[in-house]
């Protein structure tokens, strides 16, 4: 025995190591004919962990105190050796992070991912993605600029509209009478902490789940059904090495976007760093246009369209959850977009023209004809949870075929 | 699947390359990192060589000036004080200061530039205690520097004696004199 | 490469929120800034120290930054650029963040509200903005130090500027303002009094103070670009070996 087997067998005796490569990686077999759209899991993946890093790095110079924190972001982009860089990376990957979310989140959509048997997966996912909008809320506050600070009071004076208790909900969290310091302090704790505890949970937990049913695939067959002599899937490869080598080419066409953004253009145009954020916050002068950032606004936009103001925050919240019960309003028996019926199709397109449609209204001042058209596309978002449980029930489905097409 | 024609040296080969250039990369990545703990613009800022007037210290007296964080002490010694150097080197573990942290024009037996001022940092070589200034000469005591918190000994000119815990001398900083009476600590002089 | 990535952009993400106030602005004249032209940034370093920093700060910045970017010694930094003097009276070290000594209660009793601190205002207001603004200022008889702006009404800065500009008025014309309403409008400026600059060195003069402003803003802009083609090469070239060991991997699966 070599020197090396000697030591994994000492490590195995005691823990789980070789056994956990196998079931996760070496042996996890996925179905083979992932496209396009299963890279944006791993990269997500990726993306936390950039975020994490990056995260880490800026705490060790940031201030969360109110009277010095807008400076000591200034100090970390001027002062200290390479310090711009690392927070570029951090305010990039946020809105990265919502890109490969949202695209992931879609892949679910297109595929049946939510499906039985995987609902805790979506549900997991759907967790990830609320701690997510909770972790990235929080952090947006930290560079305690105007739209830091705008944004949270409009943020945090949503729970005002819950009657009788909402004032005293929204005084409780932000600690004071007006957004400040202890509000930011508090953020700040949540934003490095708890939040990231709860979401690196929550990513194993969603993992653990998808490699104990196993993964969908685009035909959204179970590939669990043809076995061979030895009991593994005809149709499934091992992740490693084959969809570790291919997620690699994956990471670095990723890497390659990411770095034109963080080196060439941080702030995208106002979308990902806004202009209104290099001023310190004021809370006597609301800057002349607030919007939330991008990825945040078709849901502001649902709040906008309707003209009251518990039934807005009731409606923006009512997006969200409905996501949760996705697997539930889908009826149906087959999984994936190439065997479902036209009207599927057709309800897809128009969930996603709305919620693009929502997104691109949300981060634009309001008009009368803005107002006209977001209230379109809030009945396209609803439409499709509600359209999707009455088309399922008995759609005109096109035969899936027993082995995965390539 | 198939494994039939596995060109295994290719597989090898690909391998390795994509392993040793992503390690490459990893580094590179780490190096922004690491350098963000070094001392900032405004640390070195704060670090600047800085001024002192030395035109109001009487012989015999003290003054301390802070440079980067730590106590650099200035001390003006009269003839009584400079009498004891020569006198005090058997009692001392490194007279010629050859293990000690001198820039080169200090490395005298004055360890200063100027006889008269000596310039140094107060801070004890042993593990980092602040000595006291104990300029009053006894028959046990020839005059010199103090360390509390573990008793080591040290002459007018900052050199340590032996038999005590502090391993050298204390550290000269690098200094020089703009006019007769100012002199900046933190840049080195022409000496 | 550069160039042509933040012009695809442009055309798909509309720049958001560079106030402008939404209203119109005379004057409105583009303007482009050579980042590889120090000199321009050099004069309006100049500019911006004898005119800018005895009210705003530029307070993330130092001095020393300033020079080693813009090719200036600490020496020379020292000798003309710095006025301020640091809380012994003694003159403010060029290590230093580049304050002001007037306080804000002062400022806000002499002009209505603090000057804000100019170290970020290329990014909240945008170099278009800035370039309009200091060629905006006008006589204005109902303001209190004496002058308007086209760009920013009703502006609590005096023109600072005026020495090197001269005075002019505003010629203002009715408009339509699109809802059946009227609004007045600036449709040009007519020159009162000379300042010791033409109009053209004093567009010239305003364009070297904005690039050097645009600098103050993002001192590590340069750094980061040629950082990131260099990011861009390497990654290109491990796509190329991560791309061939993926397919000699699949070559088992197809």
């Amino acid at each position: 025995m070599s020197k090396s087997s000697d030591l994994m067998g000492w490590i195995d005796a005691r823990f789980p190591l070789t056994k956990m490569w196998e079931e996760h990686l070496s042996k996890y077999y996925a179905p083979k004919n992932f496209n396009f759209w299963y890279f944006f899991g791993s990269l997500a993946l990726l993306v936390l962990v950039i975020q994490i890093v990056t995260g880490i790095f800026l705490t060790m110079q940031y201030k969360p105190d109110g009277a010095t924190a807008f400076a000591s972001v200034e100090y970390i982009m001027r002062d200290v050796d390479w310090g711009w860089l690392i927070r570029y990376l951090h305010s990039t990957g946020a809105s990265a992070f919502f890109i490969v979310v949202y695209l992931h989140m879609f892949r679910g959509l297109m595929y049946g991912s939510y499906q039985k048997p995987r609902e805790l997966i979506w549900l997991f996912g759907m967790f990830i993605f609320l701690a997510l909008m909770a972790e990235a809320f929080m952090g947006y506050l930290l560079p305690w600029g105007q739209m830091s600070y705008w944004g949270a009071q409009v943020i945090i004076s949503l729970f005002g509209a819950i009657p009788v208790i909402g004032d005293d909900i929204t005084l409780w969290i932000r600690g004071d009478f007006v957004i400040s310091d202890a509000t930011l302090n508090r953020f700040f704790a949540l934003h490095v902490i708890a939040v990231p505890l709860i979401l690196i949970m929550l990513v194993v937990m969603h993992i653990l789940a998808l490699h104990e049913v196993g993964s969908n695939n685009p035909d959204g067959i179970d590939i669990k059904k043809n076995k061979d002599e030895n009991g593994i899937p005809l149709d499934g490869i091992p992740f490693h090495p084959y969809y570790s080598v291919k997620d690699i080419v994956g990471v670095v066409v990723f890497l390659m976007l990411f770095s034109v953004v963080v080196f060439f253009m941080p702030e995208m145009n106002g979308y990902f760093l806004e202009h209104a954020n290099f001023v310190p916050a004021n809370p006597f002068k609301t800057p002349e246009h607030i919007a939330p950032v991008w990825y945040f606004t078709p849901f502001y936009a649902i709040l906008r369209a309707v003209p009251d103001k518990l039934i807005g925050v009731i409606g923006m919240f009512a997006a969200i959850i409905v996501l949760f019960l996705l697997p539930w309003f889908d009826r149906g028996k087959v999984r994936s977009i190439r065997y479902r019926s036209g009207a599927f199709k057709g309800l897809l397109i128009m969930f996603i023209i709305s919620f693009i449609g929502l997104g691109y209204l949300g981060a634009l001042p309001a008009t009368e004809g803005r107002t006209l058209f977001a209230r379109i596309f809030t009945i396209g978002y609803f439409g499709y949870f509600i359209g999707l449980w009455f088309i399922s029930k008995n759609e005109k489905t096109k035969p899936v075929p027993e082995r995965v097409t390539s | 699947m198939s494994s039939e024609g596995i060109d295994n040296s290719r597989r090898r080969f690909l391998t390795a390359a994509t392993t040793v250039v992503g390690g490459a990369g990893v580094v590179a990545v780490a190096v922004p990192f690491l350098s963000s703990w070094n001392p900032s613009a405004r640390a070195q800022s704060a670090g600047a060589p800085v001024e002192a007037d030395i035109s109001k210290l009487e012989p015999g007296q003290q003054i301390i000036v802070k440079w980067r964080g730590k106590p650099v002490w200035i001390v003006r010694r009269d003839e009584e004080a400079l009498a004891t150097l020569p006198k005090i080197v058997p009692e001392l573990r490194d007279p010629g200061s050859d293990e000690s942290i001198q820039p080169p024009y200090a490395k005298n037996e004055y360890r200063s530039i100027k006889p008269e001022y000596l310039i140094v940092i107060g801070i004890c070589t042993h593990l980092g205690c602040s000595p006291s200034y104990r300029p009053e000469i006894t028959a046990d005591w020839m005059g010199g520097f103090f360390c509390p918190c573990h008793g080591s000994k040290f002459d007018f000119a900052g050199r340590v004696h032996s038999g005590v815990p502090a391993p050298t001398n204390l550290v000269i900083p690098p200094h020089r004199y703009v006019s007769e009476s100012v002199v900046l600590i933190g840049e080195d002089g022409e000496a | 490469m550069k160039k042509s990535l933040i012009l695809l952009a442009g055309v798909l993400f509309p720049v958001m929120g560079w106030a402008s106030g939404g209203g119109a602005m005379y004057p409105n004249d583009d303007i482009s800034i050579d980042w590889s032209d120090k000199a321009a940034m050099q004069r309006g370093a100049a500019l911006f120290s004898n005119y800018c920093l005895s009210c705003h700060s530029a307070g993330y910045s130092r001095y020393n930054r300033v020079g080693k970017d813009l090719g200036i010694s600490d020496e020379l930094m020292s000798e003309n650029l710095i006025f301020t003097t640091d809380k012994y009276g003694e003159k403010t070290k060029v290590g230093s963040l580049m304050k002001v000594n007037m306080t804000g209660e002062y400022a806000e009793q002499a002009f209505g509200t603090a000057p804000p601190d100019l170290s970020l205002i290329a990014r909240s207001r945008g170099t278009h903005w800035l370039y309009n603004y200091l060629r905006g200022f006008y006589l204005d008889d109902t303001r209190p130090m004496g002058v308007n702006n086209g760009v920013f009404p009703a502006v609590g800065m005096p023109h600072v500027l005026a020495e090197l500009e001269g005075l002019k008025t505003a010629k203002k014309e009715m408009q339509d303002d699109g809802h059946g309403g009227q609004h007045e409008v600036i449709v040009g400026f007519e020159q009162v009094t000379q300042g010791s600059m033409t109009a053209e060195e004093y567009d010239q003069a305003v364009k070297d103070l904005v690039a050097f402003l645009d600098y103050l803003a993002e001192p590590y802009k340069e750094t980061r670009q040629n950082v990131g083609t260099g990011v861009l090469i390497f990654l290109f070239f491990f796509l190329i070996l991560a791309y061939l060991l993926k397919k000699e991997y699949w070559k088992d699966v197809h």
